[in-house]
């Protein structure tokens, strides 16, 4: 191959001549070679779906950027001011001053919405691409030794931005944000036994009180925040360490990871998509309009818009909210509010605890105790897809109950029934998924293994001289073959004997039956792969139908089909 | 072509073991052959702009092209902070938001563009094969890590001098407490904050903009008014609202109400609230029961008022009884009378607390 550009040695090159300068004084401080050496040249593989979490990650940069830059003139105070600024319709009005100042970014700070309206979409795509990295390491299975504490780290770093989320939409003290806070002020006081006190000690007395904006101020730009940027540096540390995982094919192997070295290639291409994704969010921010706060007025608890929505990414909570039965019992006279502390606090707490769970759970069933850095495809862990998809399933229902009443009015249907329909496909709907999510991936399975063992099919038809037609099945290419071949393969792990040939019970029986059934509800139905010598048998025949002398794995590309319908290389 | 090429790096992908380094614990695995060998790494095929010097050239000018317009467009963007009027609008919306988002998007994502064509177009794209290393730490560091701990610790003496450790771990224990303590005056208790609103006898009910006070013949049969106290509306000599700022918010939450008027025949008024209303008109607590929204979607016909946020649903025909929806305490009502000239007025302060439940919320006052 022809290299068109030369390469300068190092001595001629302007770094190398530093390194004797400027370089050389700080390595002689830092030791930066030692460290660096590794880093420089460091390989990571490439696939779209691993750009996902570096979207996150620079969407929180953004927000760092921004939210500097709006603590400027933003005042996290509750005391009253007359609006005397720019926006005449609600001149005059008595309101906080953290919503006059946010009036006062948006209309007399040159720059200021814009920076308000990235900083509010960035943090949208912040949430949005981290689900969507969570469930991508999910569904491949990335999350397996030894990348459990990472995903533990995610967890972490998923709940704290569902706080952050919430703690910053709370700021601007306008009548939505405000009736976001009224729903929290119920959810705290829901909470058994203590919630009358721990409402007056967050509120600081009374709701809404004169100390909630300066004490979510504190929390939004500094302590969730501090929390935050310390996890996203041990999750990329862990990310080095571990070295990132890969999608099976030719060369990849368990052993190695296969992709570009981070100078040049991706100091170009994830710097360029920091850029990328910095651009996009400031042209979306320059041309669609989010949370118009001046539009709502100042917040005042006896007024309330119809269609109040949180912001999407608690829409889940919001409709498990709606949904609920007004459960509500008092007990020696003091009184549980189901209806509020089931559907927000355990909720929550549930969806995290699993997620945060999961992992072990299937390590548990599997007994695997393997290290994997090759990824799965979702279709090769069926039993895990159909419960991602059930969750998603479930979670898709509740967004819709958020929606109930928006629903209601756009379609004229009636909410009663779409409330009541939410409520029965909560818990029928994500079983459902579960049941055809799996079956769809086990039949992938065998497609996979059908055009491993019998090729892929050509759409070119045979009529036989007996005048039966066929149609021709060409091998899949080596290296396609060989993706599609390189699976995980489980059984699954029986339990021992009930009792010994003496009649005695085994011990530990009963844990060893249920691990059993979990097991085999785990790998039950998975697909088996093709043996090696299926494979053979296979090509050996296909060898003799069609009278070609084909082996899988004697050539290189897929042949595709030529215009004339006839397979290339036939 | 054949796919068997491979490079020094692919030879060293190719001769590893695939299970080498990574311990293997017997169980569920089928420890079977692969059904096909690993036919190792791809031959790396070269991009047009490795072969054609032109589409090199092109492929420069695009990228220098971008970054080019992207520092005109920085540029721009500082002219047009100081050239566009803040109050410019375009298509409805600020025209400032529009110039300087439009121009700094662009810049920073033509610089962007630019980068990522320059990796896939310019740099080398040969992949590079890096081994991995089991994350557990090899034996000997282990052994170390673990002798050397063991030293430290003994050297310390902790574990024969349990005294120490002891009084050591109450210590850092206890000081907890002072953490804890020192919380307390985040906020006041609650006291019977939650049981008491503004509303006392004899105080008159009050349109909730105007401050007008209401009487019967204002509202019409199917009518609601969204109404206050009129301790509200209060001022003293200077002209001043007696309750004001945080304390007319906490209030508001507490004490806001709607009145509504239906035919007397249609409502069935609970035992012992029967002279609650005034021909027709009763009073409710505005806040909804579930977590505080306050509600006002009122249907005139079927007596029902419906909550906002998460749709309960109230028959303020039969008591505020809750028909649908997550609330479970009835609205609370408030009793009504009118006074001396013939305003509307309250006959007590709310006889059950108003707003979301709370742990106390069924205990006596």
């Amino acid at each position: 191959m022809t290299q068109i550009t030369t390469d300068t040695p190092l001595e001629e090159s302007a770094f190398g001549k530093k390194a004797a300068g400027p370089v050389g004084w700080l390595d002689s401080r830092l030791g930066l070679a030692k460290a660096g050496k590794g880093l420089v040249r460091k390989v990571f593989p490439d696939h779209w779906s691993f750009f996902l979490g570096e979207i996150a990650l620079y969407s929180f940069i953004v927000l760092l950027l921004t939210g500097v830059f709006l603590t400027f003139w933003y005042v996290p105070s509750m005391e009253e001011v007359t609006y005397t600024g720019s926006y005449a319709p609600l001149r005059g009005l008595e309101m906080s001053k953290a919503y006059a100042s946010t009036l006062d970014i948006s209309f007399d700070i040159r720059g200021g919405l814009l920076m308000r309206q990235i900083h509010h979409w960035a943090a949208m795509l912040f949430i949005a691409s981290m689900i969507a990295h969570m469930l991508r390491v999910f569904f491949t299975g990335a999350y397996r030794k030894p990348r459990e504490v990472n995903w533990l780290i995610g967890v972490g770093l998923f709940s704290l931005a569902l706080i952050e989320g919430f703690a910053g939409y709370s700021l601007p003290d306008d009548l939505l944000s405000g009736t976001g806070l009224r729903f929290v002020d119920g959810l705290i006081r829901s909470i058994p036994i203590i919630g009358s006190y721990a409402e007056f000690f967050v509120f600081g007395g009374e709701y809404p009180g004169e100390l909630i904006i300066p004490r979510l101020y504190m929390a939004h730009i500094l302590l969730v925040p501090a929390i935050l940027l310390g996890l996203i540096t041990a999750h990329l540390l862990l990310l080095v360490y571990h070295k990132h995982t890969q999608w099976p094919g030719p060369g990849r192997t368990e052993n190695n990871v296969v992709g570009y070295p981070v100078l040049p290639v991706y100091a170009a291409k994830a710097g360029g998509f920091f850029f990328v994704v910095f651009g996009f969010i400031v042209l979306v921010s320059a041309t669609l309009q989010l949370n118009p706060v001046w539009s709502y007025g100042p917040y005042n608890p006896s007024e309330v818009t119809a269609g109040s929505q949180p912001d999407w990414y608690m829409g889940w909570v919001e409709g498990a909210v709606r949904i609920m039965p007004n459960w509500e019992t008092t007990i020696l006279g003091w009184t549980f509010s189901w209806n509020v502390f089931i559907p927000a606090v355990v909720l929550l707490t549930a969806l995290f605890g699993l997620l945060a769970a999961y992992p072990f759970v299937e390590r548990w069933v599997t007994k695997d105790d393997r290290e994997h850095h090759l990824l799965q495809r979702p279709r090769n862990a069926p039993v895990r897809t159909g419960l991602g998809v059930a969750g998603m399933t479930a979670y898709g229902v509740l967004w819709i109950a958020g929606g109930n009443d928006v629903i209601a009015t756009q379609f004229h249907m009636d909410i009663y029934t779409i409330t009541w329909l939410c409520r029965i496909g909560f818990f029928v709907a994500p079983v459902i998924a579960f049941v055809v999510t799996k079956r769809i991936c086990i039949s992938l399975q065998r497609q996979d293994t059908e055009t491993l063992l019998h090729g892929y099919e050509t759409g070119v038809l045979e009529r036989s001289p007996d005048g039966g037609y066929s149609e021709r099945h060409a091998p899949l290419p080596a290296n396609v073959a060989y993706t599609v071949s390189a699976r995980d393969e489980v059984r699954v792990i029986e339990a021992p004997e009930d009792t010994d040939e003496h009649g005695v019970r085994a011990p530990g029986g009963l844990k060893a039956r249920l691990h059993a059934r979990a097991s085999r509800f785990y790998h039950e139905d998975v697909a088996e792969k093709p043996t090696r010598h299926e494979v053979e048998e296979a090509a050996h025949h296909h060898a003799d139908h069609d009278g070609h002398a084909l082996e899988p794995g004697a050539r290189d590309e897929f042949q595709g089909i030529s215009e004339t319908g006839v397979p290339h290389q036939h | 072509m054949s796919t068997h090429q491979p490079g020094d790096a692919v030879q060293r992908a190719d001769d590893a073991d695939p299970h080498g380094e990574v311990e293997v614990k017997q169980g569920s695995f089928a420890e079977r052959a692969e059904p096909l060998d690993n036919p190792g790494l791809p031959e790396h095929l070269p991009r047009p702009t490795d072969v054609y010097p032109e589409a090199e050239r092109r492929a420069e000018r695009q990228v220098a092209g971008m970054f080019f317009l992207a520092t005109v467009l920085a540029l721009a963007f500082c002219v047009l902070y100081f050239v566009v009027p803040i109050d410019a609008t375009f298509l409805g919306w600020s025209g400032l938001n529009f110039a300087l988002g439009g121009t700094l998007g662009a810049s920073l994502l033509l610089i962007g563009l630019g980068a990522v064509q320059w990796a896939k177009k310019l740099m080398a794209d040969e992949e590079m094969v890096e081994m991995r290393h089991p994350a557990v730490s090899n034996d000997d560091d282990r052994t170390e890590m673990l002798a050397k701990f063991n030293q430290g610790v003994n050297e310390s003496g902790i574990r024969r001098r349990p005294l120490i450790r002891n009084t050591l771990l109450g210590a850092l224990g206890v000081l907890g407490l002072p953490a804890i303590v020192l919380l307390r005056d985040l906020g006041p208790l609650p006291g019977k904050k939650q049981f008491e609103t503004v509303w006392a006898s004899g105080m008159r009910v009050v349109n909730d903009v105007a401050g007008t006070p209401l009487r019967p013949a204002d509202i019409e049969v199917g009518q609601l008014v969204n109404a206050q106290p009129f301790a509200f509306f209060e001022t003293d000599e200077s002209g001043e609202h007696v309750i004001h700022g945080a304390e007319l918010l906490q209030e508001k939450s507490k004490a806001s109400v709607i009145v509504v008027r239906m035919r007397p025949e249609d409502i069935t008024p609970a035992p012992g609230q029967e002279n609650w209303g005034i021909e027709g008109i009763l009073c409710f607590s505005k806040i909804c029961t579930h977590v505080g929204c306050p509600i006002s979607l009122w249907e005139q016909q079927t007596h029902h008022l419906l909550c906002p946020c998460h749709q309960s649903t109230y028959d303020l025909s039969d008591g505020g009884k809750v028909i649908f929806g997550p609330a479970h305490r009835p609205l609370p009502q408030l009793p009504l009378a009118l006074d001396d000239e013939g305003y509307i007025i309250a006959t007590s302060d709310f006889t059950v607390p108003v707003g979301p439940s709370f742990p106390e919320v069924e205990q006596d006052k």
